[in-house]
């Protein structure tokens, strides 16, 4: 038996097939995780993702330790509620994990602080690690926050049907948020992110309030989705998983995640920069792609990737694309990949197309 | 519970199969399999006259979270292939014993039906397994 969310009853309640997850018992799917996929892509869905690690970060010197923590900079969280995508890196410039961090008061002012969001899956060895780089910090304190759960609420009708089912004084909390912003409510915080390639909105609130509030979505017509789908819907969106797509052995430079690397300003030391410095200098060797393969099958992680006159690569994450009718992956190739390769199923080659790795933003498909 | 009709005969990798009589036989997937599969996104069949033996793989089932041979449960010829789930994989999850049958065979030998298990034999492998 594995670790229960506040939500589980409901979960049982809406029929959800339940399976292991980093230790919880998590929805699969309920019923059908295709369904599920185009739910979130032509109206909305709802996600218990409660199982997700939030860390509050505060103290005089809280931002100057995410500025070493991370390799993205908490400088460029100019407003209040603002979030940011990061690598969290170690020394040899490896991905530890991926995260969100949120700035959760006006920047600069005394007291400022922010709100980490890590993986369920890597938590112990976060904390761990957040807690060790504390160590040239006078004053910054680590705070989880196991109590809160988080529903994300995705898809194009989502925010509307999210307003309804709030109640009125959050409503325009809502109204007035730009993507990738949050706000605090009474306990609440109500942020525009997600991890399906739609708009919509995750929501971190106390866990004895969840059931109701999943509740009050489900009477708006929000449809309960499992984590079956999120994978779909994340990968077609070009989002990586921790674990599939980088992990520890995986520099960002090879992740796709080079836009997450704030270089400049120069002065500022990173965990992880001197390694990555080094890699640029060397020349990186390999950079995670697209494929898209027209013919019927389905590409899986861990086939081979086979590039004519290259050499070979991998597949990190594969699915068939509910929103495409045809299998897409991501896959680390040598740098000098074109826009062909054969991914080998089965013992048989089969020609895929290469393509950036983002297939479906917004309901469309977004590569030519 | 998963549903077993008790009027069909199975085998441990989880085909079904129904005896249609002139010796040719429906076999498909049972509801217990196409509920582990999930979504099935595609089905790959065995050529119309293809000669199988039993235990050969004779197709694949591909669904969102994985692909899964199909093994002939008995020997004979292919006669007929159900089309409709190139365009329509679906139907392996929503009527599994029904449109979305996979394959029919003219059996070679009509023997080894003695050694299929019957629905109760199935249930107690299900059971187990669980």
């Amino acid at each position: 038996m594995g670790s229960k969310t506040a939500l589980y009853e409901k979960h049982q309640e809406m029929g959800a097939k339940l399976v292991d997850f980093g230790g919880w018992d998590m929805p699969i799917h309920y019923g059908s995780q295709v369904d599920e996929h185009h739910q979130v892509r032509n109206a909305s869905g709802m996600f218990d993702v409660s199982h997700m690690t939030v860390v509050d970060v505060t103290g005089t010197d809280a931002k100057e330790y995410l500025r070493y923590l991370l390799a993205n900079d908490v400088v460029k969280l100019q407003d209040k509620g603002k979030a940011l995508y990061s690598g969290m890196l170690n020394d040899d410039g490896g991905v530890i994990d991926d995260l969100i961090v949120y700035l959760m008061t006006e920047p600069g002012v005394a007291g400022e602080w922010f709100r980490v969001v890590v993986n369920c899956a890597t938590r112990e060895k976060d904390l761990r690690w957040m807690a060790d780089q504390t160590a040239g910090f006078d004053d910054v304190a680590l705070t989880e926050q196991p109590d809160l759960a988080m529903i994300a609420i995705q898809g194009p009708d989502a925010i509307t049907l999210s307003k309804q089912a709030i109640g009125e004084s959050r409503t325009n909390l809502i109204e007035k948020l730009s993507v990738f912003q949050g706000v605090e409510s009474e306990g609440w915080f109500i942020a525009r992110t997600g991890y399906t390639g739609e708009d919509g909105l995750e929501i971190m609130l106390p866990e004895d309030e969840v059931a109701d509030f999943w509740q009050a979505l489900a009477d708006q017509g929000v449809k309960p989705c499992g984590l079956g789908s999120r994978d779909t819907l994340r990968l077609e969106a070009g989002m990586n998983l921790y674990g599939s797509d980088m992990d520890e052995t995986v520099s960002p430079l090879a992740a796709n995640m080079g836009w997450t690397i704030a270089w400049e300003p120069q002065e500022r030391t990173f965990v992880g920069r001197e390694a990555l410095e080094a890699q640029k200098e060397a020349g990186v060797t390999e950079k995670l792609v697209g494929l898209v393969m027209e013919a019927r099958g389905v590409l899986r992680s861990h086939q081979k990737v086979i590039v004519e006159g290259v050499g070979e690569g991998e597949i990190t994450s594969g699915t068939f694309s509910p929103t495409l009718g045809c299998s897409v992956a991501m896959a680390r190739v040598p740098a000098a990949t074109a826009d062909q390769a054969d991914v080998e199923i089965r013992g048989k080659r089969v020609p895929v197309r290469v393509v950036r790795p983002s297939f479906v933003r917004n309901g469309k498909k977004v590569f030519d | 519970m998963s549903n077993i009709p008790s009027e069909l005969k199975y085998v441990a990798s989880h085909e079904w199969i129904r005896v249609e009589g002139d010796g040719v036989v429906t076999i498909g997937i049972t509801d217990h399999a196409q509920d582990l599969l999930g979504d099935v996104v595609f089905v790959e069949l065995p050529e119309v006259d293809a000669d199988v033996e039993t235990g050969d793989e004779s197709g694949v089932v591909e669904s969102v979270k994985a692909a899964s041979d199909i093994y002939a449960p008995l020997s004979g010829v292919v006669v007929e292939v159900n089309e409709e789930l190139e365009d329509s994989p679906e139907l392996v999850n929503s009527d599994p014993y029904g449109d979305g049958w996979f394959f029919k065979l003219k059996l070679s030998d009509a023997s080894e039906l003695e050694s299929l298990l019957d629905a109760e034999g199935y249930t107690d492998l299900c059971e187990s397994e669980a």
